[in-house]
C-alpha cells in the first residue's frame, strides 16, 4: 500500500517535487526553436514524401481509377492504392473493421483519401495527386443525423441508460418542457498538422516518428497493416504540437501510409498533411441533435427528464460508442434528475468519421442539460443560479446519478458559495438589468455554470499505465512512461513526482520520449488521466528503486532500513553517513544493486457493467464552476465575453502553473466551440470551413478583458490520486458553457426575460441574430 | 533602364550573407528556411498566412538611412521578396551566451507556451513589439498578435509575456548603431540598384524598382501576374498549385510606395501595404482606421497593400466598398498612358475588372470627407479580428436640418462585386432622417441586393444584417447616447 501524505507546499531546499509551479520542461526549447516537432528531424537521405488523393463525392462507388498521370508526374516514386496493402485494410481503433486505411471501391466521404503518392519531394507529391482521373457511380449521401436517424443507419447500436420510470415522473411533474437543441462539432486546429516519418528497418520492420497521442494503437494497427507482429514496428513520440484528442486515433492512417511505402520502397517516408487536406480528411468533435422532454415543480426542481442524443459520426465507429456513452455519463452534469430515460443513438453518415475531442462527448452532455436548466429558470421566473441549486445532487440524498453511481466527492455547494462571492454575482445580475432596461442596442447577459466531470476511461481495461526509470550509476536518472507530451505538461508532472520521491532537483531527471520499445501497451493520452496514471506508474517505480537503495544503504552502512532518509539532494543514513543521491547511487552500482525498475498503475474501484448501464465508472469527479459576462449587438449578433471569473478544484495541484494554463486554455478552447467555430459543409457533403481563413478560433482579443482563475484552496481529492491530485485536462472545457448561457441571458433581457430564446451552438453572430429577432417577435405578438 | 538586371537574390540571413541564383523564385521563404537552410524552428501551421506560426521578422531600409522592422508570413512569401533585406528568425534572437532574448524570457516564465509550436511565431510577433519600444496597452498587444493563432494556453499567459518583455527604446545607442550597420550591409548588398530578373524553368521573376520599368514590364509581359503583397498571391501557389510566368513583383516600386495628402486628396500607391497607409486613412475618418485595424493580421497588414485589395477584384475585399463611400479614385497606367476613373467602375462583375491586359492599377484617390459628411464603415464577421468579411456596409451621410442632403451607401459582400445600393440611397435622399424613412430605406436595401449564403453567412443574416447596420447608422448619427459598437475606439469602455 502507498501511504499518500498531503502535499501542502513544495518541499523546501527542493528545486523539483510536487505542488511547484515548475515550468514546461520545454519552455526555453519552444521559444528558440530548438524543441524537435517531427517535421523538423533530420530526414535520412532518401526520404521520400506522400501526399493523399481525395474522392469528389460524398458517397459512391469507384467505376475507373486512372492513375496513369499520377505515376508519369515528376518526381513520383510510387502509388499506393488499396491494392498495395500487405495485410490487413483496417485501422478502426475499436476492431470495427469499418475504417479501410484506403477504400477498395467504396467511398464514403467527400474527400476521402482513394490513393496515395510518394515522391522525392513534398511539393511534387501533391501536384501528382490532383493528377488522377476516377470515375463514380453516385450513391444517394446521406449528410444530417436527420436522414440517419429516419433510415435508423447507425456505426454502433443504439443504447439506453435509465433509472427510476421517467415517463410516469413526466405524466405527474407540475410543469413539463420539452425542446431539441443543435450542438455543433469542432475542428481540433491543433497547431502542427498530422505527420509521421518512417524509417525502414531490417527485416522488414519499422521505426515510426508519429505525431501521435496512442503510440501503443499506432504500433498495433500498423503491425496489422503490414501483416507483421506488433515487435516489428515502434513508435516513437517526443511531442506533438497539440492534440486535444484530434492524434488519439487520426494518426493512423498516414503512419500507415509512409510505413507501407517505407517498406515497399526501402527508403523512410513522410507524411505530413498539408492543413486543408487535414481538415478535410480527419474527425472532429460529434455534432449532436438533443431531444429532450423535462418535467420540474413550480421550485424548478426537476423529477422526471427523457432525453434523446442523435450523435453525428461519420462515416465509421471510430471511438464513436464511447464517446456517445461519455455524453449519457454526463446529461446530469451536476444536478439530480429524479427519474429518467437517456437514449443514445449514433447515426452514420457521409461525412468524415468524428473522433475524440477534449471531454470526449462530456462537452455536450453538459451543454444540453445546463440549456434545460436556464429554460426552467425562465419558465418559473427565477435566477437560473437558484434553480442550479437546487438541482444539484445532495451529499446524503438526491445522489445517485443516472447510471446509478454514488456521488461521494461532490464540492459543488461549497464552490457555489464561494464564487457567488468572489464573482459579485448577484450584485451584477442586478447592474446588468439595470443597464439593460436603457440600452437599447447592446444587452448584458451573466451565467454561472458548475462542472462536474468523471475522471477515467469508462472502457475499464484502459485504466492501466507503465513506466520505465534507470538510474544511472552518474546518479543521472531517465525517466520513461507511455503518456504523450502534446502540451499540457505531462512530462513536467511525471518528472516532478520522480523528483520528489527521490528528493532530487528536476534538472537531474531526463525526460525522454514516449517509445513503444520502452513501455509496452500503453493507452492513449487521453480521459484527462495522463498526469493520474503516469504519475502514478512513475511513483511506483521510483518507490522501487528507492527501496532498493534503501536496502542496500541499510546493509552498506549497518543501519536500520527505517534510518534511511532521503532528504532534498541528499540521503541520511542514521548518523553514520550523509552523503549525496550520486555518491549513493554509486556505490549502490558497485554493490551489484539493478538500478533499473519498471512501474505500473490500474485504477483501483472501478467497475462498470454497459448492459444495465450501472456501476462506478469513475474513480472520482473533477468540479470547477465559471461566472461569465458577455454583451451582444442586437442589430448584428455580435458578441463580446467581457468578464470571466473561474473557480477550479484541481485538488491539491502537482503543478499550479501548469494546472492554470490547462484551465485557461481549455475555458478558451470551449469558447471558440460555443461561439466562433462553426463547421459548414455544403450540399454535396463538402467541408467548405477547412483552413483558419474560414474556420475561427479564438484570437488575441478574444481573450476577455477581465479574467479571474483560482484554482479552488480547499481542493483535495478524496480518493488516493496521485499526491491527492485531480485531473485537469478536459474538465474545463466544459466551464465555457458559462458563455453560452450569458449569451442566450443577454438575449432573453430583449424580451425581458419572459420570452425563452432558442439557441444552439455556435452562438454565431448569425445564431444570436437569429434568436434576438425570435425573442423580439415573439414579445411584440404577446410573449408565450 | 540604366542599370543591368541580376539575377541572383541577395539578403541577409541574421547576420550573414546570401546570394542565391538558380533557385526557384516561386518557393516560399518558409521552406527555403525550412528545407534549404534547415533552420526548422520557423514552422508551417496553415501554408495560407492565417496562423502565424511562420511569422518572421524583416529588416529593411527605411529610406532615411536607418531600418525598418516588420513581421510577415515567410509561407506565403516568395523568396526573391527578401532581395535586399535582412530576414531575422526564432534563432537569431538567442544571445551569442546562451541567454534568452527578453522576449523569449518572458515567454518562458509566464509559461506562454504549451505545445510550443505556434511559440515561434509569437516569439517573432513580440520580437516586433519590443523592437517598436515594447507596449503594456491591451489593444495594441492584440493588434499585434492577431495574426498569431494559439490553441493551447488562450493566450493569457501570452499577453502577460507581452506586457512584461517591455521593449528597446529607439534611442537606444547600441540598438541605433546595429540597425545603421545593417543598413549599411544592405545597401552595399544591393548597391547595384539592378532590379532582379530571374529565369527558371519553373517560372520568370521581376522585380522592377521604378513605375516606367513596371509599365515597361507589364507591356512587354501583358499576361503577367502582377504580385504584391503576395496575401492572396501566394496561396495560388501554396494552395492551389498553380505556377506562375512570369511574376512581376511591385514591392520594391519606390515610387509606388507614396502616401501623401495632394491637398484634400489622398494619394496611396499601389505598393503602399495597409500599414503604411494606415495612420492617413484613419486621419481622413476614424472608422477607416478602425476597418484597416481589423483588415487581416498585422503580418498581413505589413505585407498586403491597398492597391492589391483593389485590384484583385474580390467581392469580399474591406476596402473597396469603404473607399467607394468616400467617392475615390483609381488611376490607372499602361505604358506612359494613364485614365483616371471612379473606383466603383472599377468592378464590372464577379472576377472581372475595368483593367486591360499590360494595364495595372498605379494608385487610388481617396477624397477627405467634407466637414459635414460623416462617414461609417461597419464590417461583419465571425470573429473580430483577423477574419474574413461577411457583410461590409460603408456609408458617408450628409445631414442639413435632420434631411439627408446626400448619402452614398456601398455594401461588400452582398453582390458578386462591391456595390453601392441605390435604392436604398434614392429612398432617403433629399428626406428627413427619420425612422419612417428609415424604414422604407431598409425596405429598398433588401431590394437593392440578392447575396448569396456561405459557410460565412447566409443570404437572410446578409440582408438583416445590412438592413440593421442602416439602423445602427441612424442610431449613431441621431442619438449619440445609445451605444452601438462592441470593439473598436467607439466602444464602450465603460462597460
Amino acid at each position: 500500500m502507498l501511504e499518500t501524505p498531503d502535499i501542502l507546499m513544495p518541499t523546501p531546499g527542493l528545486s523539483g517535487g510536487v505542488g511547484r509551479a515548475s515550468k514546461h520542461d520545454s519552455g526555453p526549447k519552444h521559444v528558440t526553436g530548438e524543441a524537435v516537432y517531427v517535421d523538423d528531424i533530420n530526414e535520412p537521405l532518401g526520404t521520400l514524401h506522400l501526399a493523399p488523393g481525395g474522392a469528389t463525392i460524398a458517397h459512391g462507388r469507384i467505376t475507373k481509377m486512372d492513375l496513369s498521370k499520377v505515376r508519369s508526374a515528376p518526381g513520383v516514386v510510387c502509388v499506393l492504392t488499396a491494392d498495395d496493402i500487405p495485410g490487413v485494410n483496417d485501422i478502426s481503433p475499436a476492431h470495427t473493421h469499418d475504417e479501410p486505411v484506403l477504400p477498395d471501391g467504396l467511398v464514403q466521404f467527400y474527400g476521402q483519401p482513394v490513393f496515395c503518392v510518394a515522391a522525392e519531394t513534398r511539393e511534387q507529391a501533391r501536384a501528382a495527386a490532383r493528377l488522377a482521373v476516377i470515375d463514380y457511380d453516385e450513391l444517394p449521401a446521406i449528410l444530417s443525423i436527420d436522414e440517419a436517424l429516419a433510415q435508423q443507419l447507425y456505426v454502433a447500436p443504439p443504447h439506453v441508460m435509465r433509472r427510476g420510470d421517467a415517463t410516469l415522473a413526466l405524466s405527474r411533474a407540475p410543469r413539463r418542457r420539452a425542446g431539441r437543441m443543435h450542438i455543433g462539432g469542432q475542428d481540433h486546429f491543433y497547431l502542427e498538422g498530422q505527420v509521421s516519418l518512417v524509417v525502414p528497418m531490417e527485416d522488414g520492420d519499422v521505426f515510426i516518428h508519429c505525431s501521435t497521442q496512442h503510440p501503443s494503437e499506432v504500433q498495433h494497427n500498423i503491425a496489422n497493416v503490414l501483416g507483421r507482429p506488433a515487435n516489428a514496428v515502434t513508435v516513437e513520440v517526443r511531442r506533438m504540437g497539440g492534440g486535444f484528442g484530434g492524434k488519439e486515433t487520426q494518426a493512423m492512417q498516414w503512419a500507415a501510409l509512409a510505413a507501407i511505402v517505407a517498406v515497399k520502397t526501402g527508403r523512410p517516408a513522410k507524411f505530413r498533411l498539408d492543413r486543408d487536406d487535414d481538415m478535410i480528411m480527419t474527425g472532429k468533435r460529434h455534432d449532436f441533435i438533443v431531444d429532450y422532454d423535462v418535467g420540474f415543480d413550480d421550485d424548478g426542481r426537476i423529477c422526471g427528464l427523457d432525453l434523446q442524443y442523435a450523435a453525428n459520426c461519420g462515416f465509421s465507429a471510430d471511438l464513436s460508442a464511447a464517446i456517445a456513452d461519455r455524453a449519457m455519463f454526463h446529461t446530469d452534469n451536476a444536478y439530480y434528475l429524479g427519474d429518467v430515460t437517456v437514449r443514445s443513438y449514433r447515426c452514420k453518415t457521409n461525412l468524415v468519421s468524428n473522433t475524440a475531442f477534449r471531454g470526449f462527448g462530456g462537452p455536450q452532455g453538459m451543454m444540453a442539460i445546463e440549456r434545460i436548466i436556464d429554460e426552467i429558470a425562465l419558465t418559473i421566473g427565477a435566477d437560473p443560479l437558484d434553480v442550479r441549486i437546487r438541482n444539484f445532487y445532495g451529499k446524503t440524498d438526491r445522489n445517485i446519478t443516472p447510471y446509478h453511481m454514488v456521488v461521494e466527492d461532490n464540492v459543488l455547494p461549497e464552490l457555489t458559495n464561494d464564487i457567488v462571492k468572489s464573482s459579485d454575482y448577484r450584485q451584477r445580475r442586478a447592474d446588468i438589468a439595470a443597464f439593460n432596461a436603457t440600452s437599447p442596442v447592446l444587452k448584458r447577459g451573466i451565467a454561472i455554470t458548475p462542472v462536474k466531470f468523471g475522471i477515467s476511461f469508462t472502457t475499464t481495461f484502459l485504466n492501466q499505465a507503465g513506466a520505465l526509470i534507470h538510474i544511472y550509476s552518474d546518479g543521472s536518472v531517465h525517466l520513461n512512461h507511455g503518456g504523450t507530451e502534446m502540451g499540457q505538461g505531462l512530462f513536467v508532472k511525471v518528472a516532478q513526482v520522480v523528483a520528489e520521491e527521490f528528493q532530487i532537483d528536476l534538472d537531474l531527471i531526463k525526460i525522454t520520449a514516449t517509445n513503444t520499445g520502452k513501455v509496452p501497451n500503453t493507452s492513449a493520452t487521453a480521459a484527462s488521466s495522463g498526469a493520474d496514471m503516469n504519475g502514478m506508474a512513475a511513483r511506483n517505480a521510483a518507490i522501487i528503486l528507492k527501496n532498493r537503495l534503501i536496502d542496500f544503504a541499510a546493509g552498506h552502512y549497518g543501519v536500520a532500513t527505517d534510518d534511511v532518509r532521503f532528504v532534498p539532494g541528499r540521503v541520511q543514513i542514521g548518523d553514520v553517513a550523509d552523503i549525496g543521491f550520486a555518491e549513493l547511487v554509486k556505490l549502490a552500482y558497485l554493490g551489484r544493486v539493478s538500478l533499473s525498475a519498471t512501474g505500473f498503475y490500474a485504477t483501483p474501484k472501478i467497475h462498470y457493467d454497459r448492459e444495465t448501464a450501472s456501476g462506478r465508472p469513475f474513480y472520482y469527479f473533477a468540479y470547477g464552476m465559471a461566472c461569465s459576462e458577455v454583451m451582444i449587438d442586437t442589430l448584428t449578433g455580435e458578441n463580446k465575453v467581457t468578464r470571466v471569473d473561474i473557480l477550479h478544484d484541481v485538488g491539491r495541484s502537482l503543478n499550479p502553473a501548469i494546472d492554470r494554463g490547462q484551465i485557461e486554455g481549455g475555458f478558451i478552447q470551449g469558447m471558440g466551440w460555443l461561439a466562433s467555430e462553426e463547421l459548414y459543409w455544403d450540399d454535396a457533403g463538402r467541408l467548405r470551413t477547412h483552413a483558419p481563413s474560414t474556420y475561427k478560433i479564438p484570437a488575441c482579443s478574444d481573450y476577455p478583458q477581465d479574467f479571474r482563475l483560482a484554482l479552488w484552496s480547499a481542493g483535495r481529492n478524496v480518493e488516493d490520486s496521485i499526491h491527492r491530485s485531480k485531473a485537469v485536462g478536459e474538465p474545463p472545457l466544459m466551464l465555457a458553457i458559462s458563455v453560452h448561457r450569458a449569451i442566450a441571458d443577454a438575449i432573453a433581457a430583449v424580451g425581458d426575460h419572459k420570452i425563452i430564446p432558442v439557441l444552439d451552438t455556435p452562438a454565431t453572430p448569425e445564431a444570436i441574430l437569429r434568436a434576438v429577432s425570435r425573442v423580439a417577435a415573439e414579445t411584440a405578438g404577446g410573449g408565450r | 533602364m540604366t542599370t543591368a538586371p541580376r539575377d541572383d537574390i541577395r539578403f541577409l540571413l541574421g547576420d550573414e550573407e546570401r546570394r542565391l541564383r538558380g533557385i526557384d523564385p516561386q518557393m516560399t521563404v518558409l521552406n527555403y528556411l525550412r528545407l534549404q537552410e534547415r533552420k526548422c524552428g520557423t514552422k508551417e501551421g496553415c501554408a495560407e498566412g492565417d496562423c502565424g506560426a511562420c511569422t518572421v521578422v524583416l529588416g529593411e531600409a527605411d529610406g532615411k538611412g536607418g531600418l525598418h522592422y516588420r513581421t510577415v508570413n515567410a509561407c506565403i512569401q516568395f523568396l526573391p521578396t527578401l532581395d535586399g533585406k535582412q530576414v531575422l528568425t526564432v534563432e537569431h534572437l538567442k544571445s551569442p551566451d546562451g541567454s534568452l532574448h527578453p522576449v523569449q524570457q518572458a515567454m518562458v516564465d509566464t509559461h506562454g507556451s504549451q505545445c510550443g509550436f505556434c511559440t515561434p511565431g509569437f516569439v517573432m510577433s513580440l520580437y516586433q513589439m519590443w523592437l517598436d519600444g515594447g507596449t503594456d496597452d491591451r489593444g495594441a498587444i492584440n493588434d499585434a498578435l492577431a495574426g498569431n493563432l494559439c490553441r493551447c494556453t488562450g493566450y493569457g499567459p501570452i499577453i502577460e509575456a507581452a506586457r512584461k518583455a517591455g521593449g528597446i527604446a529607439a534611442s537606444d545607442p547600441v540598438e541605433h548603431h546595429r540597425r545603421m550597420a545593417i543598413a549599411d550591409r544592405l545597401a552595399r548588398l544591393t548597391s547595384d540598384k539592378a532590379m532582379l530578373a530571374i529565369e527558371h524553368p519553373a517560372g520568370r521573376f521581376f522585380t522592377p524598382k521604378t513605375a516606367d520599368q513596371l509599365a515597361q514590364l507589364l507591356v512587354t509581359h501583358p499576361d503577367a501576374t502582377v504580385l504584391a503583397g503576395g496575401t492572396d498571391v501566394g496561396l495560388w501557389v501554396t494552395k492551389h498549385l498553380r505556377r506562375l510566368d512570369p511574376v512581376i513583383y511591385l514591392g520594391d516600386v519606390a515610387d509606388l510606395k507614396t502616401v501623401a495628402m495632394v491637398g484634400d486628396d489622398l494619394h496611396i500607391g499601389a505598393g503602399a501595404t495597409y500599414s503604411a497607409a494606415h495612420d492617413a486613412l484613419g486621419h481622413l475618418s476614424p472608422d477607416l482606421g478602425e476597418l484597416v485595424r481589423r483588415i487581416g493580421s498585422r503580418q498581413i497588414r505589413n505585407a498586403g497593400t491597398v492597391g492589391g485589395n483593389i485590384a484583385n477584384g474580390s467581392p469580399i475585399g474591406d476596402m473597396p466598398p469603404a473607399l467607394i463611400a468616400l467617392g475615390a479614385r483609381l488611376v490607372l497606367r499602361m505604358g506612359d498612358v494613364r485614365r483616371e476613373i471612379p473606383l466603383q467602375d472599377f468592378f464590372i462583375a464577379y472576377g472581372k475588372q475595368d483593367r486591360a491586359k499590360g494595364e495595372f492599377v498605379e494608385k487610388v484617390i481617396v477624397p477627405k470627407p467634407a466637414n459635414a459628411t460623416q462617414f461609417r464603415a461597419y464590417k461583419i464577421s465571425k470573429r473580430f479580428d483577423q477574419d474574413i468579411t461577411a457583410v461590409l456596409g460603408a456609408f458617408a451621410i450628409t445631414l442639413e436640418n435632420g434631411v439627408v442632403a446626400d448619402l452614398r451607401v456601398t455594401f461588400g459582400g452582398m453582390a458578386a462585386t462591391p456595390m453601392r445600393a441605390r435604392q436604398c440611397e434614392d429612398a432617403l435622399r433629399g428626406k428627413p432622417w427619420n425612422t419612417a424613412n428609415l424604414e422604407a430605406a431598409r425596405q429598398a436595401l433588401a431590394r437593392d441586393f440578392t447575396p448569396m449564403s456561405d459557410m460565412r453567412a447566409s443570404k437572410e443574416y446578409r440582408t438583416l444584417v445590412a438592413q440593421n447596420l442602416l439602423t445602427r447608422l441612424y442610431f449613431e448619427t441621431t442619438s449619440p447616447g445609445v451605444a452601438t459598437r462592441l470593439v473598436g475606439a467607439e466602444a464602450m469602455a465603460h462597460a
